[in-house]
């Protein structure tokens, strides 16, 4: 019987323990999803400016082909996901939960990539601003979730040098097993990506930061560094948001990002390691950003697997791929249970930041009425951003949102630790995200 | 930015019409307010079946009569303020016991039901119900009876283990005898007195007899973390070194911080009533600051105050310093302090 943990004492304070629940899929080899009929290719999957459509309906595009261009800086090109057709340009749902403009492609059947990708055996020959410029062209954004351009992460300004890159490997959210499936599987893809992104920032230690609770996967990546002494690799301690970027920062290198401020504001960069992947494959086969690791699990569908799927995939397909809806599932969830959207559409589209795909049976969705605070303090203690949710949540149900806002509401980054562990069940999170939206609205 | 023509009609097939659609997080801690109050409940039954055991069946009257008090007052003020009746959290249940748990054995059974009436419709619901009160409800309870009903409520009797003990001795508490006659009447009175604190052999109100029985149900609820040392250690420890500093009759440093620590109600207080969450600080260093003045408090009026027990009026008056010291010790935010760095 293989170890279930590892010891790690590496973590930060506050924070909760949710069940994993990640046994469901954490065994299964990644398969490959069915090439889909159709893909819908939102035009924004990142933080940042929307692309602007490069393409016109009716024209034939390839794998890997540009079709939609940045919108700003903080922004990232989107690509075709499979060669084939445009077949409609216009508003489609999305997982956020509103429509979004996209791309629809039809396949063509055949799968071929564009002509001319360059494909760049030795790294090192290459400059870091050509580096760079080929993550940017590649549309690579974080892949754990939080779709920010990578492009822009490498781009500190000059007055906050950057010392130390750590790749997340934490996943701390219950069930996804994503990107423990990619550290078992592309390991040596991931070093490599980390290598890339050091040379870009000009950064000569590396870190991976992975939850105790896969040491399949620490071992793989330990094995994969073996026999360098650029990169460490740093078993942390299980604990939700562990894989948050200030969180893990504080865990592997101890360092404290200011409030209201960046990882860039303590010399740190943190990437996802499926986004270092995908920067190894941008680099050295000059491929886009087309396809991910996304994990369909939940007890919610019959058959749990994870999957390397085209980016523009329907949920639909997913599912049934994982054997379908079991007869009680009652909500899907775009990302994990802790941080994850909830669907009403099952039509939407895998984007960059889709991690999984989670399927809750009506057993384990609450509908549960909330009750008054009883000031337990559970959720003081939960919060990792040591803030008082349980005020924010009594300050906000009234509609006092400058108030909130006096405790610290902007440096709340919605984890839910706090809504978790509440035990008269209020919705301290789905407040949060009330009183932000308020507040910006009377500033407009 | 420009939005792109919509060239085709939308189209938003339902592929799964009922899906529950809500803001995450989608998992939840298998916790609740009944299960709290419930097992705050469950960790009081070593004292209350301490006090049956000593006081027999007037015990088991007052217990009952509080309880079903308490909870006929929450159902029907709940009803009358058109809210959701909620008796069935415990939360009722729990104060009537707290309330049985602060008066004599021998008590006419209409006092403590004037006590749990006044806790729950006075001071829990005319403040806004569960979570909106300033003072713990059973202490107010108890402190409205004990200044309207002060004879029978000072009246304790000698725990006869005897359940037919109807026509008990009365007997003062030690804690009276110290005040009002100093240590020898007391070392008379109760020969083996640490001894008898500890076992619950010694007059008082119901559930603040037996030390070790309330000792062993606060460790329960440590254990599983309902409560944590933050109040109640500090506050006994406040009360142990100020009565051993102040307390002796020889001088300083001569004073009996044992007794002093397992006399009168100090850790049924300590433990079960200044940890209540709605009406204690939250943050735990204003807990730490809540129990040391709790303790500070206790120890003046038991030694210098009018009242021979201050365990209660402690409580109470911190109780209104809580959202002050939670508001004046707020936790610092993760990265605040690194925040200010930057900017300078």
């Amino acid at each position: 019987m293989e170890a279930t943990s590892v010891k790690a004492s590496a973590t930060f304070s506050g924070g909760v323990h949710p069940a994993g629940n990640k046994e469901l899929s954490s065994h299964k080899p990644t398969v490959t999803a069915a090439l889909p009929k159709r893909v819908v290719i939102p035009l924004s999957q990142h933080i940042g400016a929307p692309c602007k459509p490069t393409v016109v309906i009716g024209q034939e595009v390839k794998k890997g082909e540009r079709i939609g261009e940045t919108g700003g800086f903080v922004s990232a090109p989107v690509h075709a996901s499979l060669s084939g057709k445009v077949t409609a340009i216009g508003a489609f749902p999305h997982s956020l939960g509103m429509d979004v403009p996209s791309v629809v492609i039809e396949s063509d059947g055949k799968d071929e990539w564009v002509a001319g990708l360059r494909e760049t055996p030795d790294y090192t020959l290459l400059s870091p601003e050509e580096l760079k410029k080929m993550v940017l062209d590649a549309g690579i954004v974080g892949m754990g979730g939080a779709t920010f351009p990578t492009h822009v992460k490498l781009s500190p300004p000059k007055e906050k040098p950057i010392d130390v890159v750590i790749l997340n490997g934490a996943e701390c959210e219950p069930y996804l097993t994503s990107d423990h499936r990619l550290m078992l599987e592309k390991p040596k893809e991931i070093v490599e990506g980390l290598r890339i992104l050091m040379r870009i920032l000009n950064v000569k230690k590396g870190h991976i930061g992975i939850e105790a609770n896969k040491p399949d996967a620490i071992a793989a990546m330990q094995k994969a560094v073996a026999g360098s002494s650029d990169i460490e690799v740093w078993p942390v301690k299980v604990k939700y948001p562990q894989g948050a970027e200030k969180m893990l920062i504080k865990a592997v290198a101890n360092r404290t990002v200011p409030a209201g401020g960046l990882p860039m504001d303590c010399g740190v960069v943190v990437q996802n390691v499926g986004t270092a992947a995908a920067i190894y494959d941008a680099v050295r086969f000059g491929r886009p950003l087309v396809e991910r690791y996304v994990t369909v699990t939940g007890r919610g569908v019959k058959e749990p697997k994870n999957f390397l799927a085209r980016i523009g995939t329907p949920f639909s397909q997913l599912i049934e791929e994982a054997g379908g809806l079991t007869g009680d599932a009652a909500k899907v969830i775009a990302g994990g249970p802790m941080m994850g959207m909830s669907q009403y559409n099952l039509d939407v589209p895998v984007i960059k930041g889709t991690s999984g795909i989670l399927v809750l049976p009506r057993a384990e969705v609450s509908t549960k009425s909330y009750g008054p605070c009883i000031r337990c303090a559970r959720c003081i203690d939960a919060c990792p951003m040591m803030l008082q949710p349980s005020l924010l949540g009594l300050f906000i149900e009234k509609g006092h949102y400058e108030d909130a806002r006096d405790y610290n509401l902007m440096d709340c980054f919605e984890c839910g630790s706090c809504t978790f562990v509440c035990p008269a069940n209020r919705p301290m999170v789905q407040w949060v995200k009330r009183a932000k939206r308020e507040l910006a609205k009377k500033k407009n | 930015m420009e939005a792109p023509a919509k060239e085709q009609p939308k189209e938003h097939p339902r592929t799964q019409p009922e899906l529950i659609v809500s803001i995450g997080p989608h998992m939840r801690a298998e916790e609740s307010t009944a299960k709290i109050m419930w097992t705050v409940t469950a960790a009081l039954l070593p004292a209350t079946l301490m006090a049956v055991y000593y006081f027999g069946i007037p015990a088991i009257l007052v217990i009952v009569v509080s309880i079903l008090s308490a909870m006929i007052s929450e159902a029907v003020m709940q009803k009358i303020l058109k809210k959701e009746v909620t008796v069935s959290d415990g939360s009722a249940f729990l104060t009537g016991l707290l309330i049985a748990m602060n008066v004599p054995a021998n008590i006419p059974l209409y006092i403590p039901a004037v006590g749990s009436f006044v806790a729950i419709v006075i001071t829990k619901q005319l403040f806004g119900g569960l979570g909106y009160n300033i003072f713990n409800p059973a202490l107010i309870g108890r402190a409205l009876i004990l200044v309207s009903f002060a004879k029978p409520m000072t009246t304790f009797t000698k725990p006869v283990l005897n359940v037919m003990s109807l026509d008990a001795k009365t007997m003062a508490t030690p804690l009276a005898v110290l005040k009002e006659d100093g240590v020898a009447k007391l070392l008379e009175l109760y020969p083996n007195i640490h001894q008898d604190l500890l076992l619950g052999s010694r007059a008082g109100s119901l559930g603040e007899t037996a030390t070790i029985a309330l000792l062993l149900g606060a460790a329960f609820l440590m254990i599983k973390r309902y409560i944590t040392w933050h109040i109640p250690i500090p506050f006994i420890l406040t009360v142990g070194v100020l009565t051993w500093i102040f307390g002796g009759k020889e001088g300083l440093f001569t004073g009996d911080w044992l007794f002093h620590i397992m006399a009168g109600g100090l850790i049924l207080g300590a433990f079960y009533m200044a940890t209540d969450y709605v009406t204690g600080p939250s943050i735990r260093s204003a807990q730490i600051v809540f129990g040391v003045a709790c303790g500070a408090l206790t120890a003046l009026i038991r030694l210098k105050g009018g009242y021979p027990e201050g365990v209660m009026f402690a409580i109470l008056i911190m109780n209104c310093f809580a959202p002050l010291l939670d508001r004046g010790m707020r936790s610092r935010v993760f990265g605040k302090a690194e925040a200010k760095g930057v900017k300078k």
